[in-house]
């Protein structure tokens, strides 16, 4: 792993230990913890996200779908047969990784748009599903009491301890996706972004390692299904809509594409929006953050990791 | 160099290929005999790049064959050709511009390594000493085409001629028996290209059969044993260096037709 990663992630774990410290004792952001707890689950997605976009040169509009056929599995597993949620939640990895893959083998062969509408309909077609499945999935109202994780017999009970599992989670997660990234996988994943037909040269099988990539985000996709569906206890098919997808995606550019740690700060930055700072707009939120995809695209076509280094750039320019 | 008699190594026969109307390959026939240099010369739009995409599986014949030491390769994957042995660069550089130049032709050795997806994420020790080798035997690649002090740059900002034996380094990389270069020359200054024809004939000494195309007669004529002379998809000579320059028809193609203003 690069020397600046081993900093980045040192300084994200120092960071996620004190977040939990300072935010209990000041009243006021105390349910910042909450927060943060979506932010994890959501970033999740979003690695995923940013491996399939900016390493494989793929879109989804459809990892709400994965998304949610992780939280669903979980949901009905642990309710209806009464299962340990980590089984559940490896059962869901399992049906999503096998979904991914029956999705992406035909749908990868698409390029650009073709790709993109066709993960916008499976995404639509899996959220029909938990509309009308009334008997597996409750429909448009949902199911509830869904219960929590436990840990060698110790129940998760508080934001803290979802907190800690969850960031554990995407720390792991974010590792393993360096990882790769440094690897052969990752370097033939990044060359077929900058010359498909040089990448074929090579050797390179691109359609399998798309293929797996797409599995790999799912997979991510379902584990943090599984974890939300423990956390808030409720599921409803809108939690995992086409309006979630994009958003998704939309986190992913904001941050910026290219970079694993893009997808981390704008998963921070509009869950933070969308959860608290933006209430105020009611409705209208959508402009705001319309607005925001805009500049970025205008004027940080990289996206939020660029910012420092492009004002450094400007500051020496002069 | 045609020391070792005469195996033929690729065989390509009455292969066409049209693109819409366009026959870019009207049955071209030749052989390549084991490690020669052998180079296809001919006006633009002759169909030699299209020869090459076509011997590399870029995308498959219309008709013909091609065989590889014996082994039929026509309308195979290109990644499927690669693995038997073909690598080849390009005439609009094709470099993967925002990786560094090590990594590009770390990227050469993807089918000399294993790792799969678990084992490169989880790190094992295994994957990790794999990757030290892909690592090393990269920078030998990069030392014998003379790039090892540009290796932490990214490849976008090389200059043309550094990026052209960027890609050499890369093909060269994945181990291959003969090696497809297209206008390797086209765009370098003089120094350079003396520089190529060096590095063509080390290529040689290492068993590697070398196909070029190429628009510098200088360089042609100077380091091949062999030339095909394309014409709107056609052969229309081969041969010794020598016998082609002579050849009337070559003549012909290259400087135009001599009109016979006696009828007039």
């Amino acid at each position: 792993m690069q020397v600046s990663n081993r900093k980045y992630l040192l300084g994200l774990t120092i960071f996620l230990a004190l977040f939990p410290v300072v935010v209990m004792n000041v009243g006021a952001i105390g349910h910042y913890l909450d927060v943060m707890i979506f932010v994890g689950i959501y970033s999740l997605i979003t690695m995923g996200l940013s491996l399939l976009m900016g390493y494989a040169g793929q879109i989804s509009l459809g990892h709400a779908a994965f998304f949610g056929l992780g939280a669903y599995t979980s949901g009905i597993l642990c309710t209806k047969l009464s299962m340990s949620p980590w089984l559940a939640m490896v059962a869901g990895v399992g049906l999503t990784a096998l979904v991914a893959y029956i999705v992406g083998v035909p749908s990868l062969k698409l390029k650009g748009h073709y790709l993109a509408m066709a993960t916008l309909g499976f995404g639509v077609i899996v959220n029909i599903f938990f509309n009308e499945e009334v008997y597996l999935t409750g429909g448009p109202s949902g199911f509830s009491d869904i219960p929590g994780f436990t840990v060698f017999g110790f129940s998760l009970d508080s934001d803290l301890h979802y907190y800690i599992l969850v960031w554990c989670l995407v720390l792991l997660a974010l590792v393993f996706s360096l990882n790769v990234i440094n690897s052969r996988i990752g370097r033939a994943l990044r060359s077929l972004h900058d010359s498909e037909v040089a990448a074929d040269a090579m050797g390179v099988e691109t359609s399998r390692y798309k293929v797996i990539i797409f599995v790999l985000s799912g997979v991510y996709a379902s584990v943090a299904g599984s974890l939300y569906t423990h956390y808030v206890g409720f599921l409803s098919p809108s939690s995992f809509d086409l309006f979630l997808s994009i958003k998704l995606v939309m986190m992913v550019v904001v941050g910026g594409m290219h970079n694993i740690w893009g997808a981390l700060l704008g998963t921070c930055l509009l869950t933070f929006l969308g959860n608290e700072w933006l209430h105020i707009f009611h409705d209208f939120d959508i402009l705001v953050y319309g607005a925001i995809l805009l500049a970025i695209v205008m004027f940080l076509p990289e996206g939020l990791v660029d910012l420092a280094p492009r004002m450094g750039r400007i500051w020496k320019r002069g | 160099m045609n020391t070792e008699g005469s195996r033929v190594f690729l065989r390509v026969e009455n292969l066409k290929k049209s693109f819409g109307g366009v026959q870019a390959l009207k049955g071209l026939s030749f052989t390549v005999t084991a490690g020669i240099i052998k180079a296809v010369i001919g006006p633009n739009g002759a169909g030699k790049t299209t020869l090459f995409n076509v011997i590399t599986g870029v995308f498959p014949p219309n008709d013909g064959s091609i065989a590889l030491d014996g082994v039929s390769i026509e309308g195979q994957k290109s990644r499927d050709i690669a693995r038997l042995g073909v690598s080849r660069t390009f005439q609009n550089v094709e470099i993967f511009g925002r990786m560094t130049v090590l990594e590009n032709v770390m990227v050469g050795r993807h089918i000399q390594s294993r790792a799969g997806i678990i084992g490169t994420g989880l790190r094992l020790s295994k994957m990790r000493r794999e990757e030290r080798q892909i690592q090393e035997s990269a920078m030998d690649y990069l030392q014998f085409v003379g790039l090892e002090h540009r290796a932490g740059e990214l490849a976008g900002n090389l200059p043309l001629g550094e990026q052209k034996m960027l890609e050499v380094a890369r093909a060269l990389a994945t181990d291959p028996k003969i090696l497809l270069l297209d206008e390797p020359a086209g765009g370098l200054n003089t120094r350079e290209t003396e520089g190529l024809a060096a590095l063509i004939m080390r290529i040689l000494e290492r068993d590697i059969t070398v196909v070029l195309v190429e628009h510098d007669m200088n360089l042609v004529m100077d380091i091949s044993d062999e030339i095909l002379v394309m014409n709107f998809g056609e052969k229309i000579a081969e041969g010794r260096p020598k016998q082609v320059k002579d050849d009337p028809l070559v003549i012909k193609a290259y400087l135009g037709e001599e009109v016979d203003y006696s009828d007039l």
